[in-house]
């Protein structure tokens, strides 16, 4: 189907069918459970969860395919929300205009700086876009403030023009995000017995263009292009030496995987139409390295994995606190109880982010190929045992794709 | 005259501390040809070393002053730190007072052991791996030191201060002849780089002048012959980064009271003393402590006012600038030796 084979047809369909039914398989808890906070079917997160994916598919196909590490992908994703919010305040409110247009500005300025970048490889490679970006960050927050609003952040306001819309709705407030008149906020709630899911339009728009995005890196990873970004990273020098000059190749890989991530910041931006500064430091930068790592670089769904992963352990993992973590324990004795409310206390809450270095550190150690490899493992081991008692042939484990 | 004089003066403390961290990250990657992005995490740890033993310092028992009464009428509850009890008011104060600089002994030992646990524990396992893991390791490691250093001392910057001697500003320019209050400077910013001078001068001459430096600087040049010859230089090595560490550690000691220490710093110092690994030469130590010192006027500099009239925001990008007009036209850096890493 779509011109994919069996295997990556059904990855795709996966996909599809678990994120169209996000809002059932992510709030398996009844709403007035205690379990109810590990549900994560509210809107808000369930964007965040594919806008954060397509950020990360995007970020793949440059380190995933070439093994160029880049340390400052998070500059197009700045570049795309400001965009996004500019076109608000001009244009209209309708998402489309501003979504093309951050895709465009982020390509235009990933152009920019591959074409500067891509001449060194390696760790100068990271060095240069780490320092492109974090000029980016620091232009955004001083110089550029006519455009950027500097600290505080972009917002809209009343008095925007909007040539297309109108700069206040009837009743004198800043009119909203809006699909050819599908807002994206609206959200519609299904009380099904104790259970409600949230059915957000936001949510459906960002998951069905993640969706168009995963089938178009499959689709890449697939192709004589993808091929010869693979043959890059396996060795440059002698594609090279081969008379074969890589760069266009690079380059365009890393204008594609900076359009990804405008697509993420736009997108971002529609969801909530506020822009600053902070989406373009190197710790978001480093946020994105840490999903595909953590999820699996260079496989197709392992980015996907991994910016779920963490932003479901972000928002779950710091809302756990002591009292939370006293019912857990509460079935062993007292002191017990107390001592391991104590260990585990520095790993939750504000902790979170200890957690999820330790975990990354471990990843990179162990599981080089992430948490899909992780999986893979298991899958064969578990594969290895049911087959010991039938036949002893060692079953061989699918590569990483 | 005086206002370029007062910027290279400016320039020198923040240059001090970006020659010291760099020339850490350079003996590591000199040495074992590992990146460590884990390098401003240690010189943050060091910030935080001055901050422990001023709280060991203070550490204080209380009594109750029957002679000075509050306003109820109650007895006064008085606190006494008990190195004010132990040898007496005014030798305590005055070791509370120079808890920073007592600090640096206290460092030393921590910051080796760190270094070398660090080394032994994790770097060692990635000297094979490619040099994007060994980022990847070290960016998680910087994540969790950072992240103890918070669970333990907060996310609040904690001010420590320098002892009195040292607090306050001189006229610098009277002493060299120009009008009053042309040039002030504060008396710990010339400590500091004082300091920094004898570290990076201690480091250079125990390469330069021990047998021990001089068989590192031989692995550092073809590591594999100096093993033949029958040294181990694994162990030589691991003691460098322990050393590296230290110098990144006592780097931050000394800087607790121009900034107070916050658990971010070295966050924010060690993208700052990768671009001045990379301006100085990858592997160059001279080169580090060159471009450290450079970088640092030059970012001072730039935040004159009537240069940055001229050209707007320019002193928050020079520094990237300068890297990335370095790396484009002369990719092995100021003093970089010919071929390595220069692809």
């Amino acid at each position: 189907m779509f011109g994919l084979d069996k295997k990556d047809t059904t990855m795709l369909l996966v996909v599809a069918i678990m994120a169209l039914f996000a809002p059932f398989i992510l709030n398996p808890f009844p709403a007035d459970s205690a379990m109810a906070q590990f549900n994560a079917g509210y809107p808000d997160l369930m964007q965040r969860f594919v806008i954060f994916g397509i950020f990360a598919i995007g970020f793949n196909i440059l380190f995933g395919l070439t093994g160029y590490l880049s340390f400052g992908h998070a500059a197009f994703l700045g570049v795309g929300s400001y965009s996004a919010v500019w076109m608000f305040k001009l244009l209209s409110m309708n998402v489309i205009p501003a979504i093309l247009l951050s895709v465009v500005m982020a390509g235009l300025f990933a152009l920019l700086i591959g074409f500067v970048s891509l001449r060194r490889s390696g760790i100068y490679f990271s060095i240069l876009t780490l320092a492109f970006a974090q000029m980016s960050f620091n232009l955004a927050y001083s110089v550029l403030t006519p455009i950027t609003n500097g600290e505080t952040g972009l917002q809209l306001t009343l008095n925007d023009p909007r040539v297309l819309g109108v700069s206040q709705t009837a009743d004198g407030s800043i009119p909203v995000t809006s699909l050819f008149g599908l807002e994206m906020r609206s959200t519609y709630e299904m009380h099904l017995g104790p259970w409600l899911f949230q059915f957000n339009a936001g949510y459906y728009l960002s998951a069905l263009i993640m969706l168009a995005s995963f089938y178009l890196a499959i689709r890449i990873f697939r192709s004589p292009f993808g091929m010869m970004l693979r043959a890059v990273k396996s060795n440059q020098q002698r594609m090279n030496y081969t008379g074969l000059n890589t760069r266009p190749y690079t380059l365009a890989a890393f204008v594609i995987s900076g359009m990804y991530a405008g697509l993420a910041g736009g997108l971002m931006a529609s969801m909530d139409p506020l822009a600053g500064a902070e989406r373009m430091q190197w710790t978001a930068s480093g946020e994105v390295v840490l999903m595909t790592i953590l999820g699996g670089a260079g496989t197709l769904i392992g980015p996907v994995v991994g910016a779920g992963f963490i932003k479901y352990f972000e928002n779950i993992f710091s809302k756990i606190n002591d009292n939370v973590l006293h019912q857990w324990f509460a079935f062993m004795p007292d002191g017990l109880e107390d001592a391991m409310v104590f260990i585990v206390h520095p790993f939750i809450g504000k902790g979170w982010h200890l957690t999820l270095g330790i975990l990354f550190m471990l990843v990179v150690i162990f599981l080089p190929g992430g948490l899909v490899e992780g999986g893979q493992k298991i899958a064969a081991w578990v594969r290895k045992k049911r087959n010991k008692g039938s036949d002893d042939t060692t079953t061989k484990t699918e590569p990483a794709e | 005259m005086d206002a370029i004089l007062l910027q290279i003066l400016n320039g020198l403390d923040k240059g001090s501390a970006y020659a010291l961290i760099a020339l850490g990250l350079t003996l590591i990657f000199g040495t074992l040809g590992v990146v460590n992005f884990a390098h401003g995490a240690l010189f943050m740890i060091g910030a935080f070393c001055s901050v422990t033993v001023q709280r060991i310092l203070t550490l204080s028992f209380e009594t109750v002053d029957e002679s000075q009464k509050d306003f109820l009428g109650n007895p006064l509850k008085v606190k006494t730190p008990y190195v004010e009890s132990w040898f007496g008011p005014e030798t305590g104060a005055a070791i509370i007072d120079w808890s920073v600089p007592i600090a640096i002994l206290f460092a030393i030992p921590v910051m080796l052991a760190v270094g070398y646990i660090m080394e032994r524990g994790l770097i060692k396992h990635f000297y094979k791996r490619p040099h994007a893991d060994q980022i990847l390791v070290t960016f998680g490691l910087a994540i969790v030191l950072q992240e103890v250093v918070k669970y333990f001392y907060g996310a609040n910057p904690i001010p420590t201060g320098a002892p009195d001697v040292f607090k306050g500003s001189f006229d610098f320019g009277v002493m060299l002849g120009f009008e009053a209050n042309a040039i002030i400077y504060p008396y710990w910013r010339l400590v500091y780089f004082g300091f920094a001078a004898l570290i990076i001068g201690g480091v250079f001459s125990f390469l330069q002048f021990t047998t021990f430096g001089m068989v590192v600087r031989a692995g550092m040049a073809d590591r594999e012959t100096v093993g033949l010859l029958g040294i181990n230089i694994d162990r030589r090595f691991t003691i460098m980064f322990g050393i590296a560490a230290a110098v990144a550690g006592l780097a931050g000691v000394m800087y607790a009271p121009i900034n107070s220490p916050n658990y971010h710093m070295g966050m924010d110092f060690l993208v700052l003393s990768f671009v001045v690994v990379v301006v100085g030469g990858m592997g160059s130590l001279p080169g580090a402590v060159l471009a450290g010192f450079l970088l640092g006027i030059l970012e001072s500099f730039a935040s004159m006012n009537e240069v940055k009239s001229l050209i707007p925001g320019i002193d928050q990008i020079i520094i990237y600038l300068v890297a990335i007009l370095i790396l484009l036209t002369r990719p092995r850096g100021l003093m970089g030796r010919k071929g390595v890493m220069e692809e």
